[in-house]
Order: structure tokens, then C-alpha cells, then sequence
């Protein structure tokens, strides 16, 4: 069997860990494994496990345990250890998020097995030989991963999260690992949300980027502007942060924000993969440049030849026109 | 405060990686190294909490004799002392790296225990997100990973890092290890005094055994080109009334 | 964009500020259908011009290069590019002083207003400046900082505004097409284009474009380490780009360049590293540009300690970080000059290459005229890509020279500093006799030729009484007494002189009068035998060289010119051979070996070694012969760039050293000397007034002026004639004069001898400058020892040139005494040429 390890925020599913279930379940039936879910220390599993369903995962396992009401990464990797114990799992992913990544280097670390990150692909034939992405996505290794139990996170956005062909009633199995204080001695105190309010980078349905062609700070108050108007946030490239155009929480790419809004547009980026990683996720990406072979406008949707100083303030002008 | 960074050399990237011909490594030539973004972090974060707390940082790298570069720049940064494990062989496996860590580790902390070991996230190169955590359960240490935040008190330390709604809040005794990502403060360059002052600072070279790779690279190849058919909407600002017709198309407006 | 062009009447490749230059330029003149490709993005495609500094000092110790520079400023002047700074060069060591104040000679020479300036002046205008590590320095107030990416950009939108030019970004070149020796078109990864001209301004990469057409473009890529510190706290109130003086720190050759809130650090002190244009990273490779290399640190640690040490106040600061360092990328050629001009070998295709920014423009300039009108402004003679040998393109030369220039560019260089790697390249039949005579080989064109002989020193006892001695260290760098000991045995006995470093070649064919005719000055339809030394001109009229051409039959002519420029002649005559290959050219330079016999004793030395009559009635001055000497057949030349009666001897390479043993053997009786390049060049050829292509003679010059006019012209059309017709006409600007120095004390009380360029004064110490803007200085200078006289040669307007007059020379920042002796061609000794005529 294949067991994968369940991200969820406030009863939901995290978008990677329906993107994790899609990608373990599409494995589990090549491969003629069965796909269970792991859902551990969560205060209601119902909603969980029916969205597992829908997902096509016909059983799942609710681990419980008092040490578990808070994320502890120890407390989870032991949680899941002893599930491998049980089921004699072969593989166990989770999805590639900070907190998968987490427990499965725990997991790892505490069994002494290798554990590969970030995989995009996994042979079916034999569940050893996985390609990870490196390299912020620009490279793939194809490599062997040794150990009984194979140990994976799988990358963003490799696959899109798809509901299974047929909706299951997983068959519920609940567990309780043994965990004692020492397992919880780093745990979640709390939660704190974003100090800015409203609109932010990770939330906005439309983000308005700038790179090094906006030239300076101060520039910066067009994109403001153009991103008021359409109710967006404000990103920025690797280049902008690192010249303190902009701070490190409006940079957007692999060492920065994830964003997925509908529309991204990019305003004199250039387009590096570490910033292309960073706007996988976008519905749309129209790009402004004044280069017309700029490499991000083989990556867009939508294409715009211009300097960015003469097309923003054409766009807003418009927008107010129509009475936006 | 005693601390320990550990941080990796890598080749620092252009736009487009070129393999070697037996497709096992990138094509340095011409390239400089560096180590990763949420390194610098790892590097500037143990700087400013000596500046704040006092005491001495140390960096320890595993890589070949040229990672004394590396070490060089951090030196130059501000931390005191650096430690390289030389290596001959081009990769070590995560697995294999926190092993070889975690035993020069100890024997330095034997000598003076360390407060805090920090690391970045991962690495630019491979991408493993484990060997601090690894390391700290060789060593027995409290480990959070991917902090942004982090504050040093009495005996613990409270770690953040970001999700998608906020911000997650972990507390943990000391001594502790700590993988931190970009964004948890912006790295310093290397001062004209700070690069003089290195070239004086010590830099002790140890070995390591190899104790075997378990996650067995075979071969590194590039992913597949995804063209999309880009739908050019005009020049200059004759543009802004299609731009705008496509907000309305997409129900942004 | 528009589609991409399959053919093209000029396709410019390289889009830095050459490339762009130079299309702007030839819109200008009227050029059509060009198309610039580059394989980079614009505006900045990634080459050297992307990561400049930007800064332009014009003052150079060279004129050609002084001269681009100047026009260059003034050109991004009128682009509204450039802001003036001012720039300091701050000395460190006496050694640097002194250099200093001969740069403020070299200025002065080039019209380049610079002060010298003791420790308070460079601190007043650079508070910072460590006052205990310098001693001086050296302000040009013109010195500049200009925006080279802005200047390329408007002068490329000018010749596309002009519908002119298509601009290709983004598009690689794979192969130039050549055919038959012109060039056909180039190949890219867009398609191919069909072109009469290509022009490579390639900078670091010219030589891979060059080698695909099969031509060499011999320069090296080299790195030059920068990095930019900051920011900085004292500057932080800089509005702009820059408000402080530009500091060049010699000694250590470093430069700062304060940069809004920063200072860029850059060095020519480290290591010198050289790149391979093939292994230079393409632009999605680097991770900044092609041509800004990863920094190696270890090259610039000593540089940052000098750094520190020279402006601590500013730097030494933790806060001061190193934002940004990167081994940049820069083109140096064999001989430190750009390449510019026609390739030899490929017909149309033309090359501007390791030009830099304070270059780029008026090179673009002097390119576009010289395709337009055959002939640029400016004398194009030390930057045309001509005159390299063969030799000189091959990898291993051309590295092993940028090698060991890389350390010159900021270093002290003496005017007759030698190469000392890559030498023994060409060789003299003679050299195997030379050498056990003990000569000091000076090179030119690769060639080793005995500047003096060191067996010739037991003349300085001899000559003791007529031998000056040069007490100051850098009069007699490079130099001997034995140089001026061997002038005066010349003029007493015989002397036998290497000549080997000729290049010769013969114009054979039905045409080959029509030829001869065409580029020569003087009347070439002369009975066969006659020897004629002749100027040749540019279009404009300027004197492109001064050669000697033979007849040697009825459709044959023997060329015989120096060394140094004899490949750029070669071309000239290539040039200007009928397509139809009735004429040809046919290079004798490493057939033949050359030795000259001159001296009071000369005849009587080889008539004992010949039995054929050589009296100077049978074989009289300027004409040739073939005799024997011995069992030696040889081709003899009756004339004398020393002024004395002899022979050049030409005989095949084979025969080279018997011929030197006869001569040598024969030579005892008459007290033969070996007579080294130093009184060939220089002692005797001055105490003769003759002439020196490349110091007096050069396009800038017409004939008049140099007072080499004939007294008739020739009826036959020849190129320039109708310049030098209006010149002859007109009342000159300015006349070749000869000087001689008056007293040699300076204020310390040492006896100074002049060596290299250093202007002429006013008798008051004022500057002197010709109608045509060109300032008085001196072109050539050495010691006639059997005149005794310090001999200076330069051009200077009518009102000063008047034999008797008494003007100034300043040397070191101290004003020397010198007299007018000569305007005009005629020489301080023997007058009537009757030694020379016999």
C-alpha cells in the first residue's frame, strides 16, 4: 500500500495535499497498490474524509492521540512510523508544502531511510526509481531510492488536483500511535494571521509584478495603483528585493511567495526560474516587457511589448475611463 | 551565544544549466559558487544574534577544498571561524551529509557546546529540505524548519514561519537547531573590512567517512520545454484598451 | 519586427558601442540597406559595454589613441551623454611623481589642458584621500563619465530613423560566407543574408566571428576585476551619478569611481587572466552577462588593502559592503592598440575590435569614413588591423603579448620599453653573427634586430672625449652609449647594419608600371635600375608611408619599406592590383636577407671582396645592381637612411651568413663596425634630417608640410594628387622642423636627454598650436653624436618655424632651451648629401 500523509488547514485540504492525493492515487492504481490516506490529530475528520472521497481514496486512517491536538512534527513523524509499522507500507508521501517536507525529513531521520523530496514522477513498475526536481525546477534527477519504505514529498504543481473518476465512501480505520512528551517538546503554540490586512500576495485574485525594469522604489507606485484598481497586490522579482526596492514578503518566486491568483501580470521581469517557480500557480500570466525576446513571454498567456512606464499608466487611464 | 551554521557551496546559476556529458553534474565552467539564498539568511541570522547576544559563530561546510571560498565569504561577513569537511567525491546524499555533520559537530561541541546550529532551508542545488533535521536527531536537538521569525529568549527560543493564512508559532527549549528560509532578514554583503579581517580568520580542514548513498542519483536531465501559445495583445500603451478587454474576459474588473 | 532581410549592402555585427556607432556613423555618410545583428539582448546585449565603467581619461602617453579618445568625448559631448568630473591621478611613490609629470607633458603634446597638483590640491578636490600615502598628482579637469549603453542606443535609433538600418537583437551569427577572397554574407540562426560589407565589432568575441571568415583578429580576452562598495555615508548627498573627481591610483594600479553612494573598486594590479572567446558563457549560461565573470576574490585582496589604505575615511567602514564584484571582460591586443580597418585577408570585411568605451565612438567615426572616403580624418596607421603579421594571429602569440601587457595598462612605460616574452619570433640570416657580436636585440614586427652591439664597447674609450653621459635613470633606459660610439665609428670607417627586418615585395605583370604609378608620388616610369625613395598618399592627401620602389625590369618594381608598417604597404598595393590578376605581387621578406655597408670606407671594403665595377659612376646613388661578392650573388640598393656612401646588400636568406663573414673578414682592414638599429633609426638618420613614418610622417601631415614636396608633379594620376596639388598651392599650417637643444640642465642641475613624445613651448613657456588645431611637439629626438647636438624634429607653424628661433621644450615639467636649426628637409650634417652621393 501507498499512504499519504493528509496536509490540512482548519478541516480542509491544503491545495498540495489535493494535488499529493491526485498524484498517490494515479500511482497506487498503475502500480496496483491500494492508496490510503493519513489524517493525524485532526479535530474532525468527517469533512477530511469525505473529500477524500470525492478524491477517489477508498480508506483512511484517522490517527488520535492528546499529543497530537497540535502540530508537533516529531509527534506526526512518530504517529506515521508507527502506521508504516502496522501496514507495512512501501511508500509514504506527503505533499512538497514546509510541513511535509518537515515530517518526512523527521521520518526519515528517525528510521534512518533515505528520503527524496520534491518528486515529479514515480515509476509504477517499480516505486524505487522516482524523478525529483532540483534546482528550483530547472533540473530533473532521476535516481534509485533505496530503503524498505520509500519515503517521498511530492513537488508543487506537478499535477493538477483532479477528483477520482468514481467517488468512494473510504472505509474509516482510526489509530492510536504511542507518543509521549518528548515527541511534543517542539510543537504549534499558536497561530498568528497576516499582520497586513485585506489583500496580500498569497490571497489576491490579481498580483501585479515588477522586476528590475521598474528601475527604482519608487517607480513602484504605478503598479500600486494599477493593482488598486483591479483589487490586487503588489509582487516583485528576486532582483527588486535584493536592491531593497522591496521587502522580502512581496517577492514572488522559489525563495519567496507562492502565488496563485487568476491573473498574474508581470511588469518588466524577465523571467528567471527562480521567479517562474514562484507564479506557477497563476490562472493567467500576461507579461509587459520592452524586450520582445524576454524568455517570460514563452511562458505567458497574454504578451505586451512596451515599457512598462508607458503601458501601466495607459491601462490605469483606460480602466478609469471605463469607469473602473 | 556559541553558534553553528552549516551551509553548502553551490554553482551560482544563469538563466539556462548545462549538463556534463555523462549527465551526473552541472557544467561549472565559467560559473562562480555561492552558497543558497536561505543560507545567506542562515549566515546573517547567527551574525546579528551574536551582535545582539555576543559569543562567536562558526561555519561548517562538507565540499571540496575550494568550499574554503565559501567559508571565506562568511568569514568575511562577520562569523569567526570556519570548519570544512573535504570531501573528494562530488555529491553526498542528504543521508550522508547529516551523518558526516552531526560527528564533527559533536566533537566541536564536546570542546564548547553550541546554543543554536542553523541551517538554510535547503539547498539551492538539490533541494532535500532534511539534512538540519537530520542532523538534529543525530545530535538529540529541538529542530523547527523553515522559520522566518525568530527570537532568542531565556533558555528557549520562539521559531514563526508563514503559511498560507499567517503565521505558525513554535517554542523550543535551547539548545536548539533551526532551518531558516530568505526573508528572515536581508543578508549583508561582505565589507571591504570584513573581507581583509577574513583572510586572518582560521579555517580547520577535517575528513569524513562516506558511509554509502541511499538515495542513488542516476542521472540529471532537464525538464521538458512547456511552450504556450502567447496571445500577443499589442505595443506600448496602443495596448491598454485589449489589456483591458482581457481583465473583463477573465472577470478581474 | 519585421521580417528578417536576406540581403543587405552592410551587416554590422555587435550591437555595443561600437557596432552601434558605427552604424550611426555610416547612416550619416549616406549608407543605406545596413542591418546590425547581435546575439544579445538590447540595449545591452552582454558584452563589454554593458558592464563599463564608463569613465574616459583622455590623456594617453600615445597619440593615436589620445586622439580617438578626444574625439570620442566630444562626439558623446554632443550626444549629451558624458559629465564632466575631472579626474585625478594620484602618485604614491617618486617614481609615480615623476611619471606624472611626463603624462603632463604627454597632455600637453595632445592639447589636453592637466595640472600637476600637490598633496592639498588632490585633497581639496577629494577630501578622503589618505595624505600619508600619496605625494601628488595629476588633474585633468576634461576627464569624464559618460553613458555608453544611452550614446549606442541614440546613435543606432538615429540610423533606423533615417531608414537606414534594421536592428536584429537576440540573433547569433554561425558562419561568415567568403568567396574568392570577398566576403559573400553571414550565416545566423534567423536565416542567412547576402551582404557586400560585414563589419565585426565583436569585441571579446571579434575573433571567433573572425575565424569563422578565415581571418585573424588578434586580441585576448582579458579580465579586469571591479567591484562597487558601498553605500557610503559621506556620499549619500551626491545627487546624480557622480560629483566627485574620478581617482586613478597609479602606483597600484587601481582606479575609484564614485558611483551615486558608492565607489567603484577596479584593478589592473591582479594576475593577468585571460579567457577564451569560446569558453565565454552565453547569455543564458551567466548569471549576470557574458562578459561579467564570476569574482575570484584572491585576485583582489591585495587591490582592497590598497583600496582601504587610500581612502580609509570612506571604506574602512563595516558598513561599507562589496554590493557587487564581477572579473569583467575587456579586449587587449598584442600591442595594446585597437584593430580597426579592412581585414587583409577578406575583401569588405571590415573590423572594429578591443576599442573601449573612451574609444568607441571616434572609432565608429574614423571607420565609417575611412569606407566612405578610402581614407579617415585621423591618422589610422598604429589601430589598423593590417599590421599584424602572420604570425601576430596566432593564439599563443596573441595570449602570451595580452599577458604581458595586462600589467602596462597602469604601469609606467618607457617609450622604448621592450616585449620580453614571445620573442625570437623572426630571425635575420645574420642573427647567428649578430648575436656573437654580443648585439642587444630590440623587436619590431616580430623581427630581432640589434638596437646596439655590446662587442662595440671598447669604442667608448675611444670616442671618450666626444660621448655624453646620461646620468638620469629613465633618459638612459633602454638606451647605451655604445648607441652614440657607434654613430661617430660610422661616419669614420665602415659599419655593416642588419637590415633584414624590410619587408620587400615585387609588382610584376604587364601593369605593373600603372601600378607603381598610381600610388607613388614620384615619377615611376624611370629607366630600369633606378631606385626611388617615394611618399604615398591617401585620398585626402596625407602621407600614408615613405617606401623605396625599384625598377627592376620593364614590368617589374621592387617595394622596399620598414618592417613595422610593411604589412599595412603590402595591403595598400593588394588594394590596388587590376582584378584581372595581370598584376601581381609577390613578397620576398623572408626570401631575402639584407645587410648595409656604409661608411667613408664602404668602397673600398667591398671592392675587395668583388669583382664587378661598383664605382659610383657604374653604380651610382639610387639605383640597384646585381654583382657578386665572392661566390655570393647579390642585389645591391646604392642608398643610405644614414647619409653615408654604401650599399644595402640583399642576397637570398641561404647566403645570409657567408656574406656576413665576408664582409666581416674583409671589413678588419678597414676597422669594420657592427652599427646597431639605434644609430640607423634614430642617432644618424636625425643628424640627417631624415624622415620616420609613424613619428614625423603620418595622413595627418600632407608633403608640403613635411617639406618632402617635389619640385615637379609628376603628369600621371596617382592617389592624392589632387590634395596634393591644392596643397602646394596653399601657404602650409605647419613645417617639419628640425631642433636642437640648447642646455640640458634642469633645476636640480642634471643634464637631461629627452626621450619619446613631449611638447614644443614658446620661448615664454606658452602651448603652441598650428591653424588646423594640431599642437607643437616633439616627434623624434636623439643624440648626433658627430654633430653633437641633441636633434628634436617637429612640426611647427610658420611664425615659429624660422631657423634661429629660439622656443622651448618642456620635458619632466621643466622647461628646456631649444633652437629652430632647420626648416625644412635639410640635415644638420653634411648638407649636400655629398657623403650620401659620393
Amino acid at each position: 500500500m501507498i499512504l499519504g500523509v493528509i496536509e490540512y488547514e482548519q478541516s480542509t485540504m491544503t491545495e498540495l495535499s489535493l494535488q499529493m492525493v491526485t498524484f498517490g492515487r494515479d500511482l497506487a492504481e498503475k502500480s496496483g497498490d491500494e492508496f490510503v490516506g493519513l489524517i493525524i490529530g485532526a479535530s474532525d475528520n468527517a469533512p477530511l474524509i469525505g473529500e477524500l472521497g470525492r478524491y477517489g481514496v477508498a480508506k483512511v486512517i484517522t490517527a488520535a492521540h492528546e499529543n497530537l491536538k497540535d502540530y508537533a512534527p516529531v509527534a506526526w513523524a512518530n504517529t506515521i512510523s508507527q502506521v508504516i509499522d502496522q501496514t507495512q507500507a512501501k511508500m509514504v508521501m506527503a505533499p512538497g508544502s514546509d510541513q511535509g517536507n518537515e515530517v518526512m525529513a523527521h521520518l526519515a531521520a528517525r528510521s534512518d531511510l533515505p528520503m527524496a523530496t520534491n518528486c515529479a514522477a514515480v515509476s509504477a513498475d517499480d516505486l524505487s526509481r522516482i524523478t525529483r526536481l532540483r534546482w528550483g525546477s530547472s533540473l530533473m534527477e532521476e535516481a534509485i531510492l533505496t530503503g524498505d519504505c520509500k519515503l517521498i514529498t511530492i513537488a508543487p504543481f506537478v499535477v493538477e488536483a483532479a477528483e477520482g473518476a468514481s467517488h468512494a465512501e473510504p472505509a474509516e480505520e482510526s489509530f492510536e500511535p504511542t507518543l509521549s512528551d518528548q515527541d511534543i517538546q517542539v510543537r504549534l503554540i499558536r497561530k498568528e494571521p497576516d499582520e497586513t490586512e485585506g489583500i496580500t500576495l498569497k490571497n489576491a485574485s490579481v498580483v501585479v509584478g515588477g522586476g528590475r525594469g521598474v528601475g527604482s522604489p519608487e517607480a513602484y507606485s504605478v503598479l500600486e495603483e494599477l493593482a488598486k484598481l483591479l483589487g490586487g497586490a503588489v509582487g516583485c522579482s528576486r532582483v527588486a528585493t535584493n536592491n531593497g526596492w522591496r521587502p522580502h514578503s512581496d517577492q514572488v518566486g522559489l525563495t519567496g511567495t507562492r502565488i496563485s491568483p487568476e491573473l498574474y501580470i508581470a511588469c518588466g521581469i524577465s523571467g528567471a526560474i527562480q521567479h517562474l517557480v514562484g507564479c506557477k500557480g497563476a490562472g493567467k500570466i500576461m507579461v509587459i516587457n520592452k524586450d520582445p525576446e524576454a524568455a517570460f513571454f514563452g511562458k505567458a498567456d497574454y504578451g505586451v511589448i512596451g515599457d512598462l512606464h508607458e503601458v501601466l499608466p495607459a491601462i490605469i487611464e483606460e480602466l478609469k475611463a471605463q469607469g473602473v | 551565544m556559541n553558534i553553528l551554521v552549516c551551509v553548502k557551496r553551490v554553482p551560482d546559476i544563469g538563466a539556462r544549466i548545462d549538463l556534463t556529458e555523462d549527465r551526473q553534474a552541472i557544467t561549472t565552467k565559467n560559473l562562480g559558487f555561492c552558497i543558497s539564498p536561505h543560507e545567506e539568511c542562515a549566515v546573517e541570522e547567527a551574525i546579528q544574534l551574536v551582535e545582539k547576544h555576543g559569543g562567536q559563530a562558526t561555519v561548517l561546510t562538507l565540499g571540496p577544498a575550494d568550499a574554503e571560498e565559501q567559508l571565506r565569504d562568511c568569514l568575511a561577513r562577520g562569523i569567526d571561524r570556519g570548519i570544512l569537511i573535504e570531501t573528494d567525491q562530488p555529491e553526498w546524499d542528504s543521508r550522508e551529509t547529516a551523518t558526516a555533520l552531526a560527528e564533527v559537530i559533536r566533537s566541536e561541541a564536546d570542546k564548547e557546546p553550541f546554543d543554536l546550529i542553523l541551517f538554510g532551508n535547503e539547498s539551492a542545488d538539490s533541494t532535500g529540505c532534511q539534512v538540519g533535521i537530520r542532523v538534529a536527531h543525530h545530535l538529540n536537538l529541538p529542530c523547527v524548519a523553515s522559520v522566518k521569525k525568530l527570537q532568542i529568549g531565556d533558555g528557549d527560543a520562539t521559531a514563526s514561519r508563514e503559511v498560507d493564512t499567517g503565521w505558525e508559532v513554535f517554542s523550543l527549549p535551547m539548545p536548539a537547531l533551526i532551518t531558516v528560509k530568505e526573508g528572515i532578514n536581508l543578508p549583508r554583503y561582505p565589507s571591504l573590512r570584513g573581507t581583509m579581517k577574513a583572510k586572518k580568520k582560521p579555517v580547520d580542514r577535517l575528513s569524513a567517512d562516506k558511509i554509502g548513498a541511499s538515495l542513488k542519483m542516476q542521472q540529471l536531465v532537464h525538464p521538458p520545454e512547456q511552450k504556450k501559445e502567447v496571445d500577443m495583445l499589442g505595443e506600448g500603451s496602443a495596448a491598454a484598451s485589449r489589456i483591458v478587454e482581457v481583465f473583463k474576459a477573465l472577470e478581474v474588473i | 519586427m519585421s521580417q528578417f532581410p536576406k540581403q543587405a549592402k552592410v551587416v554590422i555585427i555587435g550591437a555595443g558601442i561600437v557596432g552601434n556607432c558605427v552604424a550611426g556613423h555610416l547612416a550619416e555618410r549616406g549608407w543605406k540597406n545596413m542591418v546590425l545583428i547581435d546575439k544579445g539582448p538590447l540595449p545591452n546585449p552582454g558584452g563589454s559595454t554593458g558592464h563599463a565603467s564608463n569613465f574616459i581619461f583622455p590623456v594617453d602617453n600615445g597619440k593615436p589613441l589620445t586622439q580617438l579618445t578626444m574625439d570620442s568625448k566630444r562626439q558623446y559631448g554632443e550626444l549629451g551623454v558624458e559629465r564632466i568630473c575631472g579626474g585625478i591621478e594620484v602618485a604614491r611613490t617618486e617614481a609615480s611623481v615623476a611619471d606624472t609629470k611626463r603624462r603632463i607633458a604627454s597632455s600637453k603634446c595632445w592639447g589636453i589642458d592637466s595640472q600637476l597638483l600637490d598633496v592639498d590640491g588632490c585633497v581639496e578636490l577629494f577630501p578622503w584621500l589618505n595624505r600619508d600615502k600619496i605625494k601628488g598628482g595629476f588633474y585633468t579637469p576634461s576627464v569624464s563619465v559618460v553613458d555608453s549603453l544611452r550614446a549606442g542606443t541614440i546613435m543606432r535609433e538615429k540610423a533606423q530613423d533615417m531608414g537606414a538600418l534594421s536592428v536584429f537583437a537576440n540573433t547569433e551569427v554561425l558562419d561568415v560566407d567568403v568567396e574568392d577572397g570577398k566576403i559573400k554574407g553571414v550565416k545566423t540562426d534567423r536565416g542567412d543574408i547576402e551582404a557586400e560589407y560585414v563589419i565585426i565589432c565583436c569585441g571579446v568575441w571579434s575573433p571567433r566571428i573572425g575565424e569563422m571568415a578565415g581571418v585573424q583578429i588578434p586580441l585576448a580576452p582579458v579580465v579586469h576585476q571591479m567591484i562597487d562598495a558601498g553605500p557610503i555615508p559621506q556620499l549619500a548627498h551626491v545627487k546624480g551619478e557622480i560629483g566627485y573627481p574620478i581617482i586613478r591610483d597609479m602606483s597600484v594600479k587601481m582606479y575609484e569611481r564614485q558611483t551615486s553612494g558608492t565607489m567603484e573598486v577596479g584593478s589592473y594590479a591582479h594576475r593577468s587572466i585571460l579567457i577564451d572567446p569560446d569558453d565565454i558563457p552565453s547569455n543564458e549560461q551567466a548569471k549576470l552577462s557574458p562578459t561579467e565573470l564570476p569574482f575570484t576574490s584572491e585576485d583582489f585582496e591585495p587591490q582592497l588593502e590598497d583600496a582601504l589604505e587610500l581612502m580609509p575615511e570612506l571604506l574602512d567602514n563595516d558598513k561599507v559592503e562589496i554590493q557587487y564584484a564581477i572579473n569583467g571582460l575587456i579586449s587587449l591586443t598584442p600591442d595594446g592598440e585597437p584593430l580597426i580597418g579592412e581585414t587583409p585577408e577578406v575583401k569588405n570585411l571590415w573590423v572594429a575590435a578591443a576599442i573601449w568605451i573612451k574609444e568607441g565612438p571616434g572609432a565608429a567615426r574614423m571607420l565609417a569614413e575611412w569606407m566612405t572616403d578610402g581614407a579617415p580624418e585621423l591618422d589610422p596607421n598604429h589601430v589598423d588591423i593590417a599590421r599584424f603579421y602572420p604570425y601576430a594571429g596566432t593564439k599563443k602569440f596573441v595570449w602570451d603579448r595580452a599577458t604581458e601587457g595586462f600589467p602596462k595598462l597602469y604601469d609606467i612605460v618607457h617609450p622604448h620599453e621592450q616585449y620580453l616574452d614571445s620573442r625570437n619570433i623572426r630571425l635575420s640570416p645574420f642573427h647567428s653573427r649578430t648575436k656573437e657580436l654580443g648585439a642587444v636585440y630590440f623587436e619590431t614586427a616580430g623581427w630581432e634586430r640589434p638596437q646596439w652591439y655590446e662587442s662595440n664597447k671598447t669604442l667608448l674609450e675611444e670616442y671618450a672625449d666626444r660621448l655624453v653621459e646620461r646620468t638620469n635613470e629613465w633618459d638612459s633606459r633602454w638606451w647605451s652609449p655604445i648607441i652614440d660610439a657607434e654613430n661617430i665609428a660610422l661616419r669614420e670607417r665602415v659599419a655593416m647594419t642588419d637590415l633584414s627586418a624590410f619587408t620587400i615585395f615585387d609588382i610584376v605583370g604587364p601593369g605593373a608600371l600603372d601600378v607603381v604609378q598610381k600610388v607613388a608620388v614620384s615619377q615611376m616610369d624611370n629607366k630600369v635600375g633606378k631606385a626611388c625613395y617615394t611618399l604615398l598618399l591617401n585620398h585626402k592627401g596625407g602621407i600614408r608611408s615613405d617606401l623605396i620602389i625599384a625598377r627592376t625590369g620593364k614590368d617589374s618594381f621592387r617595394v622596399i619599406t620598414g618592417g613595422g608598417h610593411g604589412s599595412v604597404d603590402k595591403k595598400w598595393f593588394s588594394d590596388h592590383l587590376p582584378e584581372d590578376g595581370t598584376v601581381q605581387l609577390h613578397d620576398q621578406t623572408s626570401a631575402l636577407g639584407t645587410v648595409g655597408v656604409w661608411g667613408p670606407s664602404a668602397r673600398d671594403l667591398l671592392e675587395s671582396v668583388t669583382d664587378d665595377d661598383i664605382s659610383n659612376e657604374d653604380f651610382p646613388y639610387a639605383t640597384v645592381k646585381k654583382f657578386r661578392i665572392k661566390d655570393i650573388p647579390v642585389w645591391a640598393l646604392r642608398m643610405s637612411y644614414v647619409g653615408e656612401y654604401g650599399w644595402e646588400l640583399y642576397t637570398n636568406a641561404e647566403h645570409g651568413p657567408k656574406l656576413w663573414d665576408i664582409l666581416w673578414e674583409a671589413g678588419q682592414k678597414y676597422r669594420v663596425v657592427p652599427v646597431g638599429i639605434g644609430v640607423y633609426g634614430t642617432n644618424a638618420r636625425l643628424e640627417k634630417s631624415f624622415r620616420l613614418f609613424g613619428n614625423e610622417l603620418d595622413t595627418e601631415y600632407n608633403p608640403v608640410e613635411a617639406g618632402m614636396a617635389l619640385p615637379r608633379v609628376k603628369a600621371q594620376d596617382f592617389i592624392g594628387k589632387e590634395a596634393y596639388l591644392k596643397a602646394r598651392d596653399e601657404d602650409p599650417t605647419t613645417l617639419l622642423c628640425t631642433l636642437t637643444v640648447d642646455d640640458h640642465t634642469d633645476s636640480k642641475g642634471e643634464k637631461r636627454y629627452m626621450v619619446g613624445n613631449f611638447p614644443v613651448l614658446t620661448e615664454d613657456g606658452e602651448s603652441i598650436v598650428d591653424a588646423k588645431g594640431r599642437p607643437a611637439y616633439v616627434a623624434s629626438c636623439g643624440y648626433g653624436a658627430v654633430v653633437g647636438k641633441y636633434i628634436l624634429m617637429a612640426y611647427l607653424p610658420p611664425e615659429y618655424a624660422k631657423a634661429g628661433n629660439k622656443l622651448k621644450v618642456e620635458y619632466f615639467c621643466e622647461h628646456f632651451p631649444v633652437t629652430v636649426d632647420i626648416v625644412g628637409a635639410a640635415p644638420l650634417y653634411d648638407p649636400k648629401h655629398e657623403r650620401l652621393k659620393g
